[in-house]
């Protein structure tokens, strides 16, 4: 990298190799694919005014669907990492210590690395769409075209300012610079937030429309853009791209941590492993939240919508959620618990119990959320339960039972992030045992009101539990979460260190469990987003376009199965590549300085 | 984890499965079998995080297995038995394999949508009859007369035909069925009846009759009201 100020002709060598190297690939695809291309052909019966237009045997559909998830798990990391990585900054900055700066640099060579390639996957996507779709886009550029400029000038904007931020950032660290720096870092995150909101109106209108008849262009994409599922998606994104950016660096952080070779690497990876692993926890437990939200919006702006999601063919897909997610989850406290086993000697037997509990109760939440409403049964077992409804463990299978469990795994998660916190340390303040049954009592406490309410969830109209019960349970645990995280703050300020953290002696299975949680994370996003895209069944946009192509079916779930896992292993490819190039100048450095270049 | 680190997960991973196969259903019905793998899954899942959390524990837990699959310095019975796992486990599960892929009568696994979207001219209906005690005992009225035959007089789909059938009819007291539902639901289902369900609800599975041939849209949405207060539920809304 240039900007190291070192080794710039040996650097700007090993760019130029990677630069051939790019070129000739790029050629090589342009060849490859021309053929391709040439077999694109107009969908039978369409004569005038092409509606479609298909490439046989691949398919536009397939290959619209590979380039869009792409192009949207690049998106989410490339606007999720400024995100944590100008915190990171902020922190460095605040404090002093060094290595935090470090780590935010980190983040954003990550970032910047990827960037272009996010740029190159929307153009794609873009001329795939226009290819494919010429009807569909006619109209949706007819509407949101002010909304078209807006998004450059944004995307103009974002990426003047990413250059600033990156190749500015070791001349920008003293005084008044760094001020500067940072705050090219925030307007970096506002740019960035509004350009990922500005597509999701394009997304959120084919699913929600609002159309008006008359008026500007203007009032009709501003009409447009404030449909009903905006915001819910806005939101969720954005929580979202937090957490697939956490566990992809923490990801990233495993691998570099498995191939380290020196003990100050080891010890720095194990360390940003474990905030890449803290990011994604901090993301993931308002997630569920937020999930929620955009679920009650879309079934009450369509019920057929909502029902094909929740309760129709889609309803599936939700139980391959909770598994996934449930894997997340115990992947993340499992990572936790390592944490404190390793790093924390002579922990092992202090935590044993308490680890345990915590286990046993996310478990027993997993089964209780992965239980479906319609049991798989063949048919003497449907005969036997009386229906595919088990009359017991049927109550499992509705949203009761699964906000009362998703917020139990949220507490319990929580107290494993306090219990690392506090491991190692003894608290010397005097009200330290009052402020220790204060948190048992309050988390005691609301874990018992979720539950009662969960339960009482099933003999109120469904409304109350939806406006209030459920608000309810998602109050407490935040509650519980603003209560203990000051306290704890408060008590450790004056505690005493009895075993210091020893950093880089984690076990490679901590590696591999922060790669895992950046599949399942993966895996998640496009799972939903083919629910999401599904949700519209044969509409391009909902109610107001018809989707009239021979797609116009939804794959079965196990060929959609298929493609999620395709989206996320030629992802995993991708940015595995990404990062391996990003990374080549500063092997090839700390490699000896020389010799192969 | 100390010595017997393999005896408790073991016995643990046992009982969950007789729990769930044999004593659960002296109270309930059966679980199926499905149900019981995700179950066990789980508790192996369990099993193996909490083993695997310390050096020592890991050592306790896969040094025993390692060492006896590996086979260094056994003798006698131990290699005998090492080798009869090395045979047995692969035939194990080709056998798995081969009774889950072979042709059977069994009719497959099914995955029934029981409550599939309904079609969109149903979409946002509501009632439109009012809400007063004479029609919701008109409504009662026609159910009696209409639906209590296979969903019960105390609307739990226990009426005296319902054991004709398979699927039973559907249990309008279990706060997880119309309670979660909208009126215009129930008004498409019942109007439309069982062919009027989508492929994912399996149409051919249903035997509700199609009541538009016999009953009023009036009859219906009174119908409607009559279940709900019947089953002492109250329909999904939004306000």
């Amino acid at each position: 990298m240039l900007n190291h100020g070192e080794h710039p002709r040996r650097i700007a060598s090993t760019g130029r190799g990677q630069g051939s190297l790019l070129a000739g690939l790029l050629v090589f695809l342009a060849l490859a694919g021309a053929p391709l291309l040439g077999l694109a052909q107009d969908a039978p019966g369409q004569t005038a005014g092409v509606a479609y237009r298909d490439i046989p045997a691949v398919g536009s559909r397939n290959i619209v669907w590979v380039i869009a998830q792409l192009h949207l798990l690049l998106a989410g990391f490339v606007l999720g990492v400024p995100i944590f990585a100008w915190i990171c900054e902020i922190v460095g900055w605040k404090t002093g210590e060094k290595r935090y700066d470090k780590l935010a640099k980190e983040f954003t060579k990550l970032l910047t690395s990827s960037y272009a390639t996010t740029a190159l996957f929307g153009g794609i996507l873009l001329f795939m769409l226009i290819g494919f779709y010429p009807k569909l886009m006619a109209y949706l550029g007819d509407i949101f075209f002010p909304s078209f400029v807006v998004y450059c000038i944004l995307f103009l904007l974002e990426t003047a300012t990413l250059y600033l931020y990156w190749y500015g950032w070791d001349a920008m660290q003293e005084g008044s610079k760094k001020t500067l720096h940072l705050f090219l870092g925030f307007l970096l995150n506002v740019f960035a937030f509004f350009i990922m909101i500005v597509p999701n109106s394009w997304a959120t209108f084919q699913a929600s429309p609002v159309v008006i008849a008359e008026g500007s262009d203007l009032a009709r994409a501003w009409a447009a853009t404030w449909n009903p599922t905006w915001w819910p998606v806005n939101i969720h994104r954005l929580i979202a791209n937090v957490v697939l950016g956490g566990y992809i660096c923490g990801a990233y952080a495993g691998i570099r941590y498995l191939s380290a070779k020196t003990a100050e690497e080891r010890e720095h990876y194990d360390w940003m492993g474990y905030v890449g692993n803290f990011i994604g926890v901090f993301g993931l437990l308002p997630l569920p939240f937020a999930g929620y939200w955009l679920m009650r919006e879309i079934y009450q702006y369509n019920q057929q919508m909502g029902i094909t999601l929740m309760g129709g063919f889609l309803s599936w897909l939700f139980i391959l959620q909770a598994m996934l997610i449930g894997v997340l989850f115990l992947g993340s406290n499992y990572y936790f618990w390592m944490g404190i086993t390793h790093r924390i000697p002579g922990s092992e037997v202090k935590y044993r119990r308490p680890i345990m509990a915590m286990l046993v109760i996310l478990l027993l939440c997993l089964g209780v959320w992965m239980t479906p409403h319609s049991l798989v049964a063949s048919l003497e077992e449907a005969r036997k339960m009386g229906g595919t409804h088990h009359p017991l463990l049927g109550v499992f299978g509705v949203m009761s039972a699964k906000m009362t469990v998703a917020n139990l795994m949220i507490l319990v998660t929580f107290m494993s992030f306090i219990m690392y916190w506090r491991a190692g340390k003894e608290e010397t303040a005097g009200w330290a045992k009052v402020a220790k049954s204060i948190m048992g009592g309050v988390l005691g406490v609301a874990a018992i009101v979720v539950i009662v309410l969960g339960v009482w969830g099933y003999f109120v109209p469904a409304i109350v539990r939806i406006n209030y019960f459920s608000v309810a349970q998602v109050l407490i645990v935040l509650f519980v979460m603003l209560t203990i995280t000051p306290l704890t703050a408060l008590l450790l300020r004056s505690a005493k260190t009895t075993t210091e953290m020893v950093w880089g002696r984690m076990p490679p299975r901590a590696g591999y469990a922060l790669v895992l949680n950046a599949v399942m994370v993966i895996l998640l996003m496009t799972l939903m987003g083919y629910a999401r895209s599904s949700s519209r069944v044969h509409w391009h946009i909902y109610g107001v376009m018809r989707d009239s192509s021979q797609y116009a079916y939804s794959p079965a779930l196990g060929y959609a199965a298929a493609l999620m896992s395709l989206n996320t292993f030629l992802f995993c490819m991708l940015v595995a590549f990404i990062f391996w190039v990003a990374t080549m100048g500063e092997k090839a450095k700390a490699g000896g300085g020389g010799g192969k270049g | 984890m100390k010595g017997g680190s393999l005896l408790k997960p073991a016995i643990l991973i046992v009982g969950i499965y007789l729990f769930l196969k044999f004593a659960l259903p002296l109270f309930t019905a059966p679980l199926p079998a499905s149900l019981i793998f995700l179950y066990v899954a789980l508790t192996a899942t369990g099993i193996v995080i909490f083993a695997t959390l310390s050096g020592q524990s890991t050592e306790a837990f896969f040094g025993p297995i390692t060492r006896f699959l590996s086979g260094e310095g056994q003798a006698g019975a131990m290699k005998m038995a090492r080798l009869l796992v090395l045979v047995l486990f692969p035939l194990l599960v080709g056998w798995q394999t081969y009774s889950s892929t072979a042709p059977s009568e069994q009719p497959p696994a099914e995955n029934r949508t029981i409550h599939p979207a309904p079609p969109g001219e149903f979409v946002g209906l509501s009632n439109p009859i009012p809400n007063t005690p004479e029609n919701v005992m008109a409504g009662k009225g026609l159910y009696a007369a209409f639906c209590s035959p296979c969903h019960g007089g105390n609307f739990d789909g226990k009426g005296p035909a319902s054991r004709g059938f398979n699927p039973p009819p559907a249990n309008f007291s279990d706060p997880t069925t119309i309670a979660m539902l909208q009126e215009s639901y129930l008004f498409w289902r019942i109007k439309k009846g069982g062919v009027g369900l989508s492929i994912e609800g399996m149409p051919w599975k249903s035997a509700m009759p199609r009541w538009e041939v016999e009953l009023k849209d009036e009859q219906i949405w009174k119908i409607i009201m009559g279940e709900y207060d019947g089953a002492h539920q109250k329909p999904r809304t939004w306000e």
